[in-house]
């Protein structure tokens, strides 16, 4: 784990020990995530050694700890690339609004001015591509995180219509027992539990009018 | 100066009121702190609504609380379990964590609180006498200064953190294209809106900040692996020893000072300070080997500055309107939701509500020493709550919370995009911070573009003729090209090395 994430946070400040180009692709995307428990970078160089920028460096190692592998350069074209894309839709629409003048600024200048801005930036990261390593890769813990969003929009999906108590309880439920691997009778309890706190606080104590079942 | 409003502000904060939300505040810093995961913006965010049916001098002595209380906390985790709860604690990691191994971790929570009790006292003293003074200069800003000072702060704290500068620079024009959705208040036309009634007064900033700080953080930490950690059961011995004391009062003193200054830039804080700080005690050290080891300096120095830095950080948002930071942005945020219009004048025209945060910053350190030195075992326990559990509940916080602001459901909708965007962005590399931060200030910027512009007739020359504007866009050009000129150079004179792309340099 730690192998490719040292290689890419190092570039910034040891310069040279990664060759030009080498995008830190090393590692096979499953080996990663199922890895042991990562060797901390921190008890790898003497610490007497640290000034500060290997100290910042180090500051990023340990925030990134834990942390699927660095994205390689096809993501980061394709996201240079929607920068661009983002751009080039304010444009038109910034366009469309009215450019106005210098001494009579219309509705569409200052867009017009950000998108300009943005698009000069999107093209910057596609130069910038191949030594970008501030990306991530997705990986399989990814797909967490769609299921995580997943129970969000069901919740705002469900809520005018049967209100929240049952979509919050499937929501902590699906949290707690899928995402957060916690046993099942826990899961249950304490899903049922918070839902009924929830209540309590909200319809009870604050009479929101949030919709609700009972 | 006249020291009558500061006296009335203290009187303002011994209202039992003031006083709960202002040991609410802190306790959930420090908790917040503690427990890794979400930070202080995510948490402010996260708490917006709560603060609608406040007064707003009582929410934002809560919100404060929340930010300088994370400071304290954070470093609980760093000197035990290498972990640091917050970015601001990461350097203490490094001597906090080997005087733990040597079993005094007691001396250095003890330190860490002392120095962080000292620190932001300090800062707070020196922000009651500087920030008038501040405030009196701006009142005669107008249209083309606070243009030039609403682009250079952002362009700051967009390049100066950590991160891809390109990328921060990106995230900050997102956030100024989603600050012009809505109607426009020069010539009423819809911009952006795409006929969505819902978007016709423009997109609510409580969405956006709990989304993206908020939602977006939580989905974020779900693809890590936790590792199973250990909490120690009990903290011995936290009174630090005479020795520890005097040995650490140099790096507490320089700390304070260095803090207190590197906060008030914008895009400056709590972290490049305590980093910094770290840096400078090292360098002055007669034996610097002992750093990494355990020196006492190596935690009082940074967790002093950080405390300095997050309550100098008040001082633009205070006294210019310009937040310095994505937590003093959300705290900006809070504050237009009140109904307070943040500025020069807040000094003058609210002095309860000005002074009243900045006294109330005496109470929270003085509850925050309190906590983190006779009652830091209790804080110690919480570690054993699983972040898995806390996740659904913060969602669920979230979503109920921001449904509450409006009644509207659609807000709920909004909060659920901005977390995927608040996600994608942290996963492909881009900070939400200088986002948020573009948006509050983006209408403040625009519109004074545009006004500058009819005042010069459409000639942008106009800016550079005004004295403080002109300054202030001179830096503004110094930090776009510096960063692209220097490793030009540097490459020239040495060939052979790879140049340094991050923007790891630029923190030093």
């Amino acid at each position: 784990m730690t192998s490719a994430h040292s290689g890419a946070n190092s570039l910034g400040s040891s310069g040279g020990r990664m060759a030009a180009g080498a995008t830190p692709r090393a590692e096979s995307a499953t080996g990663s995530t199922t890895s042991v428990a990562p060797v901390s970078p921190i008890d790898e160089i003497p610490l007497e050694e640290l000034s500060l920028e290997e100290a910042v460096q180090r500051v990023e190692e340990l925030e990134h700890e834990g942390r699927p592998p660095v994205a390689g350069t096809l993501s980061n074209v394709l996201t240079a690339l929607a920068v661009v894309a983002l751009g080039i839709g304010t444009l038109i629409g910034s366009a469309e609004l009215g450019v106005g003048t210098a001494s009579k600024p219309g509705s569409g200048t200052w867009p017009l001015i950000v998108s300009v801005v943005t698009i000069l930036l999107g093209v910057g990261l596609l130069f910038l591509a191949r030594r970008t390593h501030d990306g991530e890769r997705f990986a399989r813990a990814s797909l967490l995180v769609l299921v995580g969003l997943a129970t969000m929009v069901v919740f705002v999906v469900l809520l005018p219509i049967i209100g929240f108590e049952i979509p919050a309880a499937l929501l902590c439920f699906v949290w707690l027992r899928f995402l957060g691997r916690e046993g099942w009778r826990l899961s249950a309890l304490l899903s049922v539990a918070l839902v009924a706190a929830f209540y309590l606080i909200f319809v009870g104590a604050l009479s929101v009018p949030i919709p609700h079942l009972f | 100066m006249d020291f009558a409003p500061v006296l009335h502000g203290f009187s303002v904060v011994v209202e039992p009121t003031n006083l709960l939300y202002c040991l609410i505040g802190v306790v959930i810093g420090m908790l917040v702190g503690v427990l890794p995961g979400l930070g202080p913006a995510a948490t402010i965010a996260i708490l917006l609504p709560i603060t609608f049916g406040i007064e707003p001098v009582t929410a934002i002595i809560m919100l404060a609380g929340i930010f300088y209380g994370a400071q304290y906390g954070g470093t609980i985790t760093s000197v035990l379990l290498r972990l640091p709860g917050e970015a601001s604690s990461v350097v203490t990691v490094f001597d906090g964590f080997a005087l733990a191994r040597q079993g005094k971790a007691g001396t250095a929570l003890g330190i860490a609180a002392i120095g962080s009790f000292i620190g932001g006292t300090v800062s707070i003293v020196a922000l009651t006498l500087v920030a008038p003074f501040v405030a009196g200069f701006a009142l005669d800003f107008g249209p083309p200064e606070y243009t030039a000072l609403a682009l250079l702060g952002i362009l700051l704290v967009a390049t100066v953190g950590g991160g891809s500068r390109t990328k921060a620079v990106v995230a900050a024009c997102i956030g100024l294209l989603l600050a012009t959705v809505g109607r426009d208040t020069f010539t009423g036309a819809e911009r952006f809106t795409f006929h969505n009634l819902n978007l016709g007064d423009g997109l609510d900033f409580v969405p956006i900040a709990m989304g993206l700080f908020g939602l977006g953080e939580i989905l974020y930490n779900l693809e890590e692996r936790h590792n199973a950690v250990k909490a120690p059961s009990t903290v011995a011995n936290v009174w630090p020893s005479r020795a520890d004391l005097r040995q650490s009062s140099g790096a507490i003193g320089r700390g304070s000072v260095l803090g207190f200054l590197l906060g008030i830039l914008p895009g400056g804080g709590a972290t490049i300070a305590s980093l910094v700080a770290y840096a400078v005690e090292k360098r002055r050290a007669k034996n610097p080997e002992r750093f990494g080891k355990g020196a006492v300096e190596g935690v009082a120095a940074p967790e002093t500055a950080n405390n300095a830095a997050a309550t100098s950080s008040f001082i633009p948002l205070l006294t210019l309107g310009i937040p310095a930071n994505a937590t003093m942005a959300v705290i900006y945020g809070a504050l237009l939701i009140q109904g307070v219009s943040v500025g020069p004048r807040l000094v003058t025209d609210e002095p309860d509500l000005f002074w009243g945060v900045v006294n109330s910053m005496y109470i929270g350190n003085i509850l925050l020493l309190i906590m983190s030195i006779p009652l830091v075992g209790l804080f110690v326990k919480i570690l054993r709550v699983r972040p898995a559990i806390l996740a659904p509940i913060t969602v669920l916080i979230t979503l109920i919370g921001v449904y509450t602001v409006n009644n509207s459901v659609f807000d709920i909708g909004l909060v659920i995009v901005f977390g995927a965007v608040g996600y994608l962005m942290k996963k492909l590399g881009f900070e939400p911070g200088p986002l948020v931060l573009a948006f509050v200030l983006g209408s403040l910027l625009e519109d004074s573009l545009r006004r500058s512009l009819l005042i010069f007739d459409g000639d942008p020359t106009g800016f550079l003729s005004r004295p403080i504007s002109g300054t202030l866009l001179l830096i503004f050009l110094l930090v776009i090209l510096l960063p692209i000129i220097t490793p030009t150079l540097a490459r020239r004179r040495a060939p052979r090395r790879e140049t340094t792309p991050s923007a790891t340099k630029e923190l030093v």
